[in-house]
């Protein structure tokens, strides 16, 4: 037996081949099962280039049209398929135009590698041509970063770097390589890493604090669930839904966790915050125990500090021990994987209804729906509203699609009114609010879910940002369906100058080139939408459609997005209007 | 809430960027770091950075589990001056002649537990190891006379109770 097993572990130990760093980069790759990468070349990348020329039938390589495009691909890859997303960049420009994408994935969680090219060792701190110090610049917007300079560094770092990406609260780690730990040969072995011993990626949940999360939930008369990403990320959709529907709790979500779960789920509220529903921020004031779940309670969503659910007793489900306590006192922190916890909790829960406190839910939902709701997807005014566009791509897709959004009043009302019945299906930039992340990152998840419709939905301000993007839709044929709701405006920043700057609109008016000739000088069949009649037509062409698609629709040009909770203001005091 | 010193005590694995990471953190609050040092630990192949703060006990706790997420620390913590036994180092290069002709300097040598580090023709360096306050008032009692060059080091400390990191790295031993 002895023998057997050392026979076998001696087989499954890869002999070492002698190969250059900039293949070992390839064969890194490999082994973590990267099939597709994003990226610009540059000379301090070049020998891995050159590698990835050889290596085309098992590495597709996509030139996006700027590195930060790249990035925005990567995690929009990354963020449907659940995988890391890797980027690659030269150094210098190259690496700095990665720095938006690392800190949108730093702050929204997205397992992403960034490689980089750098300076030969000997020229490092010499101000060479291209050179900067990108470990620095990435420093605070990455989980890790490391600078290689030796080809022999190149297997344990790059394993490394996917092991800390992909791990506990995944986030974006960049590796920069010298161009001489390119060239240089080195004994080739790789070993997937599985720790580090200085960081514990999933603290170990506690007995104890489960069963007092499990006491306060079983005794509330009037519990509330909000889940963010962390429901996602950790899997734990089934989990939830579980827990929801065995304790009959109300369970609204923040822009991150949508999608989470299955919108036309009864117990599904809605979302939280800013533009959030009414219902879901109102009531965080009056429940009995707040359940927070993989969420960090973002400015964004809690409103005010000060008045946030002081009323209630909370219960924070956190793999991030540093989230604990950082925004909102809880009362009892269950620290770990939220699928792990979720299920430890479970058979602690006690089977409930709690009718009538679901029916306050429903009433706000019919004051919002009256208000609110009702004007956006089914309005009766002259102009386009950019939520009945969304309703017609709900009705168009079946609920089924991809959403993937930009920042500001087009994502707001996608959040607010898409309707999703799969899991990983709400792509948007929600922590750093990245114009410009919707058109590459559709790219990214049309690749990383070929099989699903993805829409983009972008407004006119974010679509210029990046729009360059077109030349990878077009060049690989990608067949992501791509909305421009177009107002003519920086809607979202409009919209504040309306209500907190007297109307004056300072640089937020733009005069907006031909959407629909780009898209034709790309060869992107497109259409432009003016009127309601063409609406549905329109929609329902795109989506038919096996092929890249652009459509803009001309929406009102001064809508604004209700409900808001004013900037500082109190959850309860959501305005309506 | 009320602000008062914190020393953070942070052990990590010896990497190149990570005073910079750990800086960072800091800096996005703007907490001043009034004094860092950083050393190797008890514990082999351990680094342990001593950083002291002025800041409440809320933002203190904060920035401990932030420091803590980085991947290349072990552990964090925040005492107060209370909990630890701390010191500072100090420098003074003082001109020679001094020595023979200033009596008092022997008496503030004297007084202040300081020790003679060299004796040059031209200058004497003086050594001074305790709390921040005595080598502000052996500071100040030199003043007067003329100090050529002063140095203060960062403060060290060890804290009353236990360190739990022990146990954590008793566990990294056997790994």
């Amino acid at each position: 037996m002895e023998t057997l097993k050392a026979q076998k572990v001696k087989n499954e130990k890869q002999a070492a081949i002698r190969i250059s760093g900039a293949e070992a980069i390839i064969h890194c790759l490999l082994a973590e099962g990267v099939d597709l990468i994003y990226g610009y070349p540059g000379g301090a990348i070049m020998p891995v280039y050159d590698e990835l020329y050889k290596f085309q039938d098992k590495l597709t390589h996509i030139l996006t049209r700027h590195e930060q495009g790249a990035t925005h691909a990567a995690q929009g890859y990354a963020r449907v398929s659940g995988k890391v997303g890797v980027a690659m960049a030269t150094s210098g420009p190259g690496a700095t135009n990665l720095v938006t994408g690392l800190a949108d994935a730093q702050i929204d969680s997205t397992p992403m590698v960034c490689i980089t090219g750098q300076v030969p060792r000997h020229l490092l701190g010499s101000d060479a041509f291209q050179e900067t110090d990108i470990v620095g610049i990435s420093t605070p917007v990455t989980k890790w970063n490391y600078q290689v300079t030796k080809a022999s560094e190149i297997p344990e770092i790059m394993a490394k770097a996917f092991y800390i990406a992909r791990s506990g609260r995944p986030g974006p780690v960049l590796v920069d390589i010298t161009k001489n730990a390119q060239f240089d040969e080195l004994d080739f072995v790789y070993e997937k890493c599985t720790g580090v011993r200085s960081y514990k990626p999933i603290p170990k949940p506690d007995q104890n604090s489960l069963k007092q999360a499990a006491e306060l939930i079983n005794n509330a008369k009037r519990p509330y669930i909000v889940f963010g990403q962390g429901i996602i990320l950790g899997e734990a959709e089934d989990e939830l839904k579980a827990l929801v529907e065995k304790a009959g709790i109300p369970a609204a979500w923040t822009i991150l966790g949508l999608s989470g779960m299955d919108t036309s789920h009864p117990l599904n509220v809605g979302m939280v915050g800013m533009h959030g529903n009414y219902g879901p921020n109102v009531l965080t004031n009056e429940c009995d125990v707040l359940i927070a779940i993989g969420m960090r309670f973002d400015d964004r969503v809690t409103g005010s500090l000060d008045t946030y659910a002081k009323q209630a007793k909370v219960v924070h489900f956190e793999i991030d021990p540093a989230e604990i306590n950082k925004n909102v006192k809880a009362d009892v922190a269950v620290l770990g994987n939220a699928k792990e916890t979720l299920g430890l909790l479970l058979p602690l829960i006690n089977k409930n209804e709690h009718t009538a406190w679901r029916t306050e839910f429903d009433k706000k939902y019919q004051i919002e729906y009256d208000t609110v709701i009702k004007k956006d997807i089914t309005p009766t005014k002259d102009g386009l509203t950019m939520g009945e566009v969304i309703e017609q791509i709900n009705i168009a897709s079946e609920h089924k699609a991809v959403i993937v959004t930009d920042v500001g009043q087009h994502q707001m009302i996608a959040c607010r009114y898409a309707k999703f019945k799969q899991t990983k299906s709400n792509i948007t930039s929600g922590g750093l609010g990245t114009m410009g992340f919707a058109l590459p990152a559709a790219i990214g998840a049309k690749m990383g879910a070929m099989e699903r419709e993805v829409v983009a939905i972008i407004g006119d301000g974010g679509y210029q940002m990046t729009i360059q993007e077109l030349g990878v839709i077009f060049q690989h044929n990608v067949p992501v369906k791509i909305v421009v709701l177009n107002n003519d405006h920086l809607g979202m920043v409009r919209q504040w100058q309306e209500l907190f700057f007297e109307s004056r609109y300072a640089s937020t008016v733009m005069t907006n080139p031909d959407f629909v000739k780009i898209a034709e000088g790309y060869h992107i069949q497109s259409r432009r939408v003016t009127e309601r009649s063409e609406l549905q037509d329109a929609v329902t062409e795109m989506i038919a459609s096996k092929n890249p698609y652009f459509l803009e629709v001309r929406v009102e040009k001064e809508d604004n997005v209700f409900p808001m909770i004013p900037s500082g203001a109190s959850v309860s005091d959501i305005r309506l209007k | 809430m009320e602000k008062q010193w914190y020393t953070i005590s942070v052990y990590s694995e010896n990497n190149v960027g990570l005073l910079n990471r750990i800086s960072g953190i800091f800096l996005k609050r703007h907490i001043n770091i009034e004094s860092l040092n950083v050393s190797k630990s008890e514990i082999e192949n351990v680094s342990k950075f001593t950083i002291v703060i002025y800041s409440t006990e809320d933002w203190a706790r904060k920035i401990v589990g932030q420091i803590e997420k980085q991947i290349e620390v072990i552990k964090a913590y925040y005492h107060t001056d209370d909990e630890t036994i701390y010191q500072e180092s100090a420098l003074f290069k003082i001109a020679s002649d001094l020595l023979f002709d200033e009596r008092q300097i022997q008496n503030i040598i004297k007084d202040s537990n300081s020790q003679i580090v060299t004796v040059a023709r031209d200058f004497f360096v003086l050594a001074k190891t305790g709390r921040r306050h005595e080598i502000d008032e052996m500071h100040d009692a030199l003043e007067p006379y003329g100090i050529m060059q002063f140095v203060r080091s960062g403060r060290i400390a060890v804290t009353k109770a236990t360190m739990p990191i022990t146990n954590i790295l008793a566990e990294f031993q056997n790994q």
